[in-house]
């Protein structure tokens, strides 16, 4: 993208602790909950969606700028917090994006506070236990083989990253593991009393997984759509887990259409 | 001084190549169990049990069992069991466990009956050790990491509660929950069995341990840092208004004795083949540092001294950090022959006694530990090794030792009472000096 950031930090003092969020555009709220490594700061894919939205970007309660709950056990208590976000910045009609683990917060967010979503976009979301094959622990994976894996393929993930992670991705990395762990250390990225609560969930839902997702099984979409009343499911050609780094624009369209 | 006799129990199978000779891999958390052979494995624990058995003949004063899971270099993976066997077949020798991984046990009301009753059927022979564990071990019973320490020091209070407050009573905390906490079993020792703390890196470890007044065990470390260790721990404790002493003080290390040097390098250059254990500097076999430092296990900057030694730096995936570390002073000499390398810096003591006993007393001097423990029967030793070299720690250096410690005036905690609190000293008197009759009555 060529256009000039122009985005802006904002910060929110909650009781649970500061959140930090970066933001920019008007139009349409939307929201995005970033992975479990962490949100890399601003990218293409929300300078692209800011031409025509509002786009907040959060770093989750314990990752990044945002103060840590140190009492959180589960990914439910910071989609809890979230909620608090959505009203505190009298967000309404909030396209809510989640990202991986962001997806997981996000689906939780849905099944308990639904009155500010015009739409739930989970995109190779976590949450569900896949009936077949298993999410990826990255627990038992370097940082480095673990974001790899999250990339459709090495020279990807190299012309991102580059050849040696730099220090601050690499902090953020180890830190936002930690976080992770003390949130979904066991089970590792699934909560079983998810999927009954999304039954009757009445915020359209759009679910995106790239085609070479190797991170979360595809056979997790289909368990979405057929647990969610409204759902779809896009498939993005060629993208593998980290669709917004890899797909961009295509994932910018996807959202800004649905 | 009390001396203790060591041994990770490897699983030594020759065929399976762990021993290198294959040039299969030895990866920690990496190796299935499909080769193990519980024949072989029935032959291993049974002559490590007998071994144990003549260590206390040959008058050590206690037998360390440690315990690690999911890995060739240590069967102890239940090692409340061989506490429990060791209390009903040896005599004398205290057993000493370095130590239960407190974490990775939801239910720690278990761990404090167990070791009640292994207290009892050793009638007072227990000495109870707890240990944060490896990431290996948060893995093996996945416990989860970034809680390790609140579920450490939980645990720890509970069972101490559970041993010395009468019960029923109620437990709500953090980690663990009881309704009912009422063991029918009580510590054979009162109040409780001593308690000691070993490790190697973590200085919350130190500082709590010194709070505590608990001995702290160095396990295999350098001396330089061994001794800023120890001499952190002092500071702790006189912070907390006590002078530690060497009861507080103790440290394992890899010595063996043998009938002629010949022999003696011969074995002792076995301690870094084989499936022994392969976080150690040198040891053949390769580590997962993600793994090893599991998110959150341990606090970040609160390193020990001991950190800078590379093999340790790298087994708990810090090599990075040692590195760039070591790039600010000198560049790292090249590696030689490691076995040659660990003995000029006394990682490894190995030799007949006349050489063996001056190389102890040198360690004595520099740390001044009250009680010690000899590292020995590793690695790809055999049982002719371990019998040839507990035999002459029988006849030689034992006593040879003993005489030194008496000379030196290194006190364990059986000769002096590490806890403040020597219930046998009359009102009045001042505590924390040695208590006399401890050690007589444990025999």
């Amino acid at each position: 993208m060529a256009e000039a950031v122009s985005y802006t930090e904002g910060e929110l003092a909650l009781a649970t602790g500061k959140i930090k969020y970066l933001e920019q555009g008007s139009g349409p709220p939307v929201v995005i909950l970033h992975h479990s490594w962490g949100s890399p700061g601003w990218l293409p894919f929300h300078d692209r969606l800011a031409q025509d939205h509002l786009v907040i970007v959060p770093d989750m309660p314990g990752w990044g700028g945002s103060e840590r709950p140190a009492w959180a056990r589960d990914p439910r208590d910071i989609a809890i917090i979230a909620t608090r976000l959505l009203t505190r910045l009298e967000l309404v009609d909030v396209k809510l994006v989640g990202l991986g683990f962001g997806g997981y917060v996000a689906a939780e967010l849905a099944t308990m506070n639904p009155s500010r979503l015009a739409q739930l976009i989970l995109v190779g979301a976590a949450g569900l236990q896949p009936k077949t094959g298993e999410i990826m622990d990255q627990m038992m994976l370097s940082h480095r083989k673990y974001i790899e894996e999250s990339f459709r393929d090495a020279e990807t993930y190299t012309a991102y990253v580059g050849e040696e992670p730099p220090d601050d991705i690499r902090q953020l990395w180890d830190l936002s593991r930690e976080m992770t762990a003390r949130l979904t250390w066991k089970p590792y990225m699934f909560n079983r009393r998810l999927e009954p609560l999304l039954g009757d969930l009445d915020v359209p839902t759009l679910i995106i997984w790239g085609e070479q997702d190797k991170v979360v099984p595809f056979e997790c979409a289909k368990q979405f759509e057929a647990a969610i009343p409204h759902a779809r499911i896009e498939v993005v050609e060629g993208a593998g887990h980290v669709v917004e780094l890899e797909e961009p624009d295509r994932l910018a369209t996807l959202v800004g259409s649905a | 001084m009390f001396i203790g006799h060591f041994t990770e129990r490897p699983y030594q199978d020759p065929k399976s190549g762990y021993f290198g000779a294959t040039g299969r891999s030895l990866m920690d958390l990496g190796m299935s169990n499909a080769s193990y052979d519980p024949k072989l494995g029935a032959d291993l624990y049974n002559r490590y049990l007998d071994e144990r058995v003549f260590a206390e003949e040959m008058g050590f004063d206690g037998l360390m069992l440690n315990e690690h899971h999911s890995t060739p270099f240590c069967m102890g993976q239940v090692m409340n069991l061989e506490a429990a066997i060791l209390a009903r077949i040896t005599s004398r020798a205290k057993i000493v466990l370095l130590g239960n991984i407190l974490p990775i046990w939801d239910d720690p009301l278990f761990l404090a009956e167990e070791l009640a009753e292994i207290d009892m059927i050793s009638r007072g022979r227990l000495v109870t050790g707890w240990v944060r564990g490896t990431g290996r071990e948060s893995v093996a019973h996945n416990a989860v990491p970034p809680y390790n320490w609140e579920r450490f020091q939980e645990a720890h209070d509970f069972i101490v509660e559970a041993w010395t407050k009468p019960g029923p009573f109620r437990w709500e905390g953090e980690h663990y929950h009881y309704r009912y906490v009422n063991p029918w079993s009580r510590p054979y020792q009162q109040p409780h069995p001593q308690i000691w703390i070993p490790g190697v890196m973590s200085r919350n470890t130190v500082a709590w341990a010194a709070k505590h007044r608990y001995p702290y065990l160095m396990l295999a470390t350098e001396l330089q840092p061994t001794l800023e260790s120890f001499q952190y721990y002092d500071e702790v404790a006189a912070e907390e208004g006590y002078d530690a002493g060497t009861e507080h003080r103790g440290y394992l290390f890899k010595v063996h004795v043998d009938e002629t040097e010949e022999l003696a390098e011969e074995a002792g250059r076995k301690y870094v083949q084989g499936p022994s254990n392969p976080f150690l500097e040198g040891n053949q076999g390769i580590v997962r540092p993600f793994i090893q430092n599991l998110p959150g296990l341990t606090q970040r900057n609160n390193l020990l001294p001991t950190m800078r030694s590379f093999a340790a730096a790298a087994s708990r995936g810090r090599a990075g950090q040692h590195l760039q570390e070591q790039k600010k002073e000198a560049p790292p000499a090249p590696p030689k022959d490691t076995y040659v390398d660990q003995t000029e810096k006394l990682s490894i003591i190995s030799g007949t006694p006349d050489t063996v006993i001056p190389k102890v007393r040198h360690v004595l001097e520099t740390l001044r530990p009250g009680t010690i423990f000899f590292w020995d029967g590793d690695g790809a030793m055999s049982h002719d090794d371990q019998m040839r070299s507990l035999r002459l720690m029988g006849s030689d250096v034992i006593p040879a030792v003993r005489d030194m410690a008496d000379e030196l005036d290194l006190k364990g905690p059986f000769e002096a009472d590490a806890s403040g609190e020597d219930t046998t000293a009359p009102v009045g008197e001042s505590t924390g000096q040695a208590a006399t009759g401890s050690a007589e009555q444990a025999r």
